[in-house]
């Protein structure tokens, strides 16, 4: 009798500390986001989001600039890193053990492992160096590097969960193989091959260090991806060190914009994920 | 007489360096049921693999020997010809999942690009589920999804499938093996029906739907064919020890 009370007592402490620990994890998403909340939602307003930022001593302002920027910089990342991304994905599900696909899987883990700074320092160098000048297109170059490899994993992970049914069902058919790929494969695939690219977009659009000596800042509004553009992690970057009251606040609101970004690139991607999902 | 449409001229087959068929030689009569009766692991499904080029598809496969469609060579043909010509269905019911039942059908066509006026397509849809026996269980969901359906109806679809691109002569790789007896019942009904217009072939290591439904069986046993004749005689007097012992379940 002893030996089983005991054994209850255990169990309950054990379930007492997971649910301890789990709470634990979720704290400091909650933090951050009440802290930031608190801080930022008061300077959003409809002049924030489409305003340009004033100079020193000036009231109001906004971030229009760091939004077309970033929106811009993600887009040139997207452009670059989803088709190369997803056909290397393709590419690795479907040759799961040659010697090439060994090689770009290594390959590909150790440049997500590359600091950011890193590669922010290397788009400098191949991009800015040669052009002349800092642009949105150097940026968005560095960005295309860190987005590429959760486009690549995540493509090949969610291509590799198919049954192997499907392609033969295709083939058998008579149907050639770069068709089966296009016109079987990938539409099975897609609610998650769009999910990742959602998750590696919310990924990126909240990375500084590489566009510190590519993308620069930008103090007016720029469209011309081969100028220098704003980008909300910047500016948010650049205000926050100022010692400008105002400026502080439109980081704050800068970071809350970006956090929703962020929130709603996941909360979609989830969506998009269960909504579509293909039901095998 | 009847004449044959499908043959197989000392066909071996290899994974690597294994080899899992031993220079089989057969004769299918157009027309007709052939079964391919053996054990698992027999290398019954690598022998239909091989007669729709399927086989090629696995890494390190390999096949020696001839396999005539009408006296020409598949090995020859464009394998994507060759598999339209011989359809096949597998154990597992495979329809395209993000397909409607409708789509499944003219699949072959759609995949392959091949232009279908629209009443073309809804005569082949209609057609071909009728063949398959599935025509009246889904005619009011034919923009439904097909992997909506029953074990047994998602397999008749696939079926239908099969069906819609016409072929020669159709193998079915144990169609039944995934099913409840009811819907089993209702596939070998159909092949009955089936036969009239192409040749099956069909895998099985179920001795009773072998003797049901087939009219030539052939017995094959560790890559090896053991007996190919009428199903009848098979059955009754087999001339291999094997295969006796395997009709009366000493084995398998």
């Amino acid at each position: 009798m002893k030996g089983i009370r005991l054994r209850i007592l255990k169990d309950r402490a054990f379930k007492f500390a997971i649910y301890l620990l789990s709470l634990l994890s979720l704290t400091p998403l909650f933090l951050i986001m009440f802290y930031t909340f608190r801080k930022g939602l008061k300077a959003i307003n409809l002049q924030f989001l489409t305003h340009l930022p004033k100079p020193v001593g000036v009231e109001g302002g906004g971030i229009s600039n760091a939004i077309v920027g970033t929106f811009l910089l993600v887009t040139i990342a997207s452009a670059i890193s989803i088709p190369i991304g997803v056909w290397a994905g393709i590419y690795l599900s479907e040759n799961k053990r040659s010697w090439i696909s060994e090689f770009l899987r290594i390959t590909v883990d150790i440049l997500q492992a590359i600091p950011s700074i890193v590669i922010g320092i290397i788009a400098y160098l191949w991009v800015v160096k040669p052009m002349g000048r800092f642009s949105a297109l150097s940026g968005g170059i560095a960005l295309a590097i860190m987005m590429l490899p959760i486009v690549v994993r995540n493509t090949e992970e969610v291509l590799r969960l198919i049954p192997p049914y499907l392609k033969e069902a295709s083939l058998a058919l008579g149907v050639p193989y770069h068709r089966t790929i296009i016109k079987v494969i990938i539409p099975a695939g897609i609610p998650g091959i769009v999910s990742g690219i959602l998750l590696g977009i919310s990924r990126i659009a909240g990375e500084t260090a590489p566009l510190l000596f590519t993308a620069f800042g930008n103090q007016f509004m720029n469209w011309n991806i081969m100028k220098p553009v704003n980008a909300l992690p910047l500016l948010i970057f650049n205000y926050a060190m100022s010692p400008y009251d105002e400026w502080k606040r439109l980081a704050w609101g800068a970071s809350v914009v970006l956090i929703l970004l962020v929130l709603a690139g996941n909360i979609i991607s989830r969506m998009v994920a269960k909504k579509w999902k293909v039901q095998f | 007489m009847e004449s044959t449409i499908l043959k197989t001229e000392n066909l071996s087959a290899y994974y690597g360096e294994v080899k899992v068929l031993k220079s089989i030689s057969l004769s299918f009569a157009e027309n007709k049921v052939t079964a391919i009766l053996g054990p698992s692991g027999c290398g019954k499904s690598t022998f239909i693999r091989c007669l729709n080029r399927m086989h090629e598809l696995v890494d390190g496969a390999k096949v020696e020997g001839r396999v005539l469609l009408r006296g020409q060579d598949v090995y020859s043909m464009e394998s994507t010809i060759v598999r339209r010509k011989i359809g096949m269905v597998f154990q597992k019911p495979n329809p395209f999942p993000t397909m409607s039942i409708y789509d499944n059908v003219i699949a072959g066509y759609k995949l392959n690009s091949i232009k279908l006026k629209k009443t073309e397509a809804d005569e082949i849809v209609e057609g071909s589920l009728k063949k398959a026996a599935l025509w009246n269980e889904v005619k009011n969901y034919l923009h439904k999804k097909g992997t909506f359906l029953s074990g047994g109806q998602q397999q008749r679809l696939c079926i239908a499938r099969a069906l819609a691109m016409k072929p020669e002569v159709l193998l079915l790789d144990e169609p039944t093996s995934a099913l409840d007896p009811k819907a089993t019942a209702k596939i070998e009904e159909l092949m009955e029906e089936l036969k009239k217009t192409v040749t099956i072939v069909l895998v099985t290591h179920n001795i009773g739907q072998a003797s049901r439904i087939s009219d030539y069986t052939a017995f094959l046993y560790l890559g090896e064919l053991v007996e190919f004749g009428p199903t009848q005689k098979v059955f009754t007097v087999p001339r291999d020890k094997r295969t006796e012992e395997y009709l009366i379940g000493k084995f398998g």
